[in-house]
């Protein structure tokens, strides 16, 4: 579980994080959903320790971020997993070689193991075996972040962080690697917290959502309480293309 | 200021570089896979350059030699002397410049526009000693691409001179050995180091603090090769007032 407790982040004089309080279960998907610019990212990046907050705590199962030495944040990180929004594969690696650099970089043991671990998470997140020694450039988008999603779980996370998982992918497939990061969330009973502003997203995947506004958490629910909310500033965004706005509209005449 | 603040945060990478290392045995294999693009990737275009360099420079020499009083063997001492003094050292590393340089920012670059440093970072790994610290260690070897030039340019300029039917083979040789002074081939191979530790970290200072897409990459490439070769040029000049004046 993570919980972030009133947290402020400002650039320049220009506060994009205004006061945050949320808590992202574990064993949940947990979404922040916004516009551009809300502060999506700045809230993912400060819950990394990529960005300090100004103020504010970030608690990970408990324990105060800030209150972490230098040593337990390099611990912590090892718990982390992160799917980022291109990917962020090692272009000078294969597959294997991307999905084994934790293992390699963090874990004892021989080569063997750390090889066999790779293919279990290749499976898992069905990758064949073809693809396994091609390079990212070779192979298609879909399976980059597929690559992606294994290079985070190898290693037993505890918290997986996904920026935007499927921006640049075809609705069918971003509701596989949707359905994908879910599926994971539960096996490995971790808690998941994805930043999207895709609604078939939310639909999907929408266990717990924080809606960000202007650096302000301006709603949070799940997945069934989104769509019956008449919060104006949720609905907009909600109902912001013409799919949804039919859906809406079909609401409210009660069809 | 933003002089100020690009050499300040030169010094702050540097600190980095030499902070929290990798993995010996990921750390042993990246270092070999940099000696093989930087150094032995490099040899050829060095062998080329050096040895037709070194023959222009016999060539020129010999040509504008008029005066019957001036030795013939001259003209080796000439290509001796500029080729170990400034050719090798100074024009090869910039030559470099533009070769190692530019690869060395553009696939930092590169590695930050596409959020591959990000996520290095995020798994708690120095990307700073993962990136730049196995290409000064391989750079440490480019003494020995600098030896191969002069050794190729000196050749270059015997072939040039002695088969061009400017001087005898025994001229040439005497010419070589004309007021040899050691302390040269010191002077020369030092300021090679400090060229090859400005070839590593300079660049690598341009990809890794890029912002931007991949358009930035490429500019990011030209103001590293600019000011690679600026600070070579500047290191050189102060190394030989200190050195040699």
């Amino acid at each position: 579980m993570i919980e972030v407790k009133d947290l402020h982040k400002s650039f320049a004089e220009q506060d994009v994080l205004k006061g945050i309080d949320f808590v992202f279960e574990n064993g949940k998907t947990n979404l922040i959903i916004g516009q551009s610019g809300s502060g999506k990212s700045v809230l993912l990046k400060s819950m990394l320790g990529i960005f300090t907050p100004e103020k504010g705590i970030i608690e990970y199962d408990g324990k105060a971020y800030s209150d972490f030495s230098p040593e337990q944040k390099r611990e912590l990180r090892k718990d982390i997993g992160m799917l980022f929004q291109g990917g962020a594969l090692f272009d000078s690696m294969t597959v294997e070689e991307n999905v084994m650099f934790p293992l390699r970089m963090f874990k004892k043991g021989r080569k063997k193991n750390h090889l066999d671990r790779v293919h279990e998470v290749l499976e898992r997140v069905n990758l064949g075996t073809e693809s396994r020694n091609k390079y990212p450039a070779e192979i298609s988008g879909g399976m980059q972040k597929r690559v992606a999603i294994a290079r985070a779980i190898v290693n037993k996370p505890r918290y997986l962080f996904c920026d935007e998982p499927n921006s640049g992918l075809d609705p069918k497939t971003a509701t596989i690697i949707d359905n994908l990061i879910h599926e994971l969330t539960v096996e490995y009973d971790i808690t998941t917290v994805v930043i999207t502003h895709d609604m078939n997203s939310v639909l999907e995947i929408g266990e717990n959502i924080a809606f960000l506004k202007e650096g302000v958490l301006a709603w949070k629910g799940d997945k069934s309480q989104i769509f019956k909310t008449d919060d104006e500033t949720v609905t907009d965004f909600v109902y912001s293309s013409d799919l949804f706005k039919k859906v809406r509209q079909a609401q409210l005449q009660g069809l | 200021m933003s002089y100020l603040h690009s050499i300040g945060e030169y010094i702050i990478m540097i600190k980095g570089v030499f902070g929290r290392m990798t993995k010996r045995s990921v750390l042993k294999e990246l270092i070999f896979k940099e000696i093989d693009e930087l150094i032995i990737g490099s040899l050829g275009i060095v062998a080329f350059l050096s040895f037709f360099i070194g023959g222009v420079v016999a060539l020129q020499t010999a040509l504008n030699l008029n005066n019957p009083l001036i030795p013939k063997s001259l003209v080796a001492y000439a290509a001796r002397q500029s080729i170990i003094l400034e050719f090798s050292p100074t024009f090869i590393s910039i030559i470099m410049a533009g070769k190692v340089g530019s690869f060395i920012t553009s696939s930092i670059g590169s590695m930050r526009v596409t959020e591959q440093i990000d996520a290095l970072e995020v798994m708690g790994v120095n990307s700073l000693n993962y990136l730049i610290f196995p290409k000064i260690v391989a750079m440490l070897t480019y003494p020995f691409v600098i030896a191969i030039s002069m050794f190729l340019g000196i050749t270059g300029a015997y072939a040039a001179a002695v088969f061009g039917g400017f001087l005898s083979p025994e001229d040439f040789i005497g010419g070589l050995q004309d007021d040899f002074i050691g302390f040269h081939i010191f002077y020369a191979f030092f300021k090679t180091f400090l060229f090859a530790m400005i070839l590593a970290t300079v660049p690598a200072y341009h990809g890794y603090y890029m912002t931007g897409g991949s358009l930035e990459v490429g500019k990011a490439s030209t103001t590293s090769f600019v000011w690679t070769s600026v600070v070579i040029i500047v290191t050189n000049y102060i190394v030989t007032q200190l050195l040699l004046s």
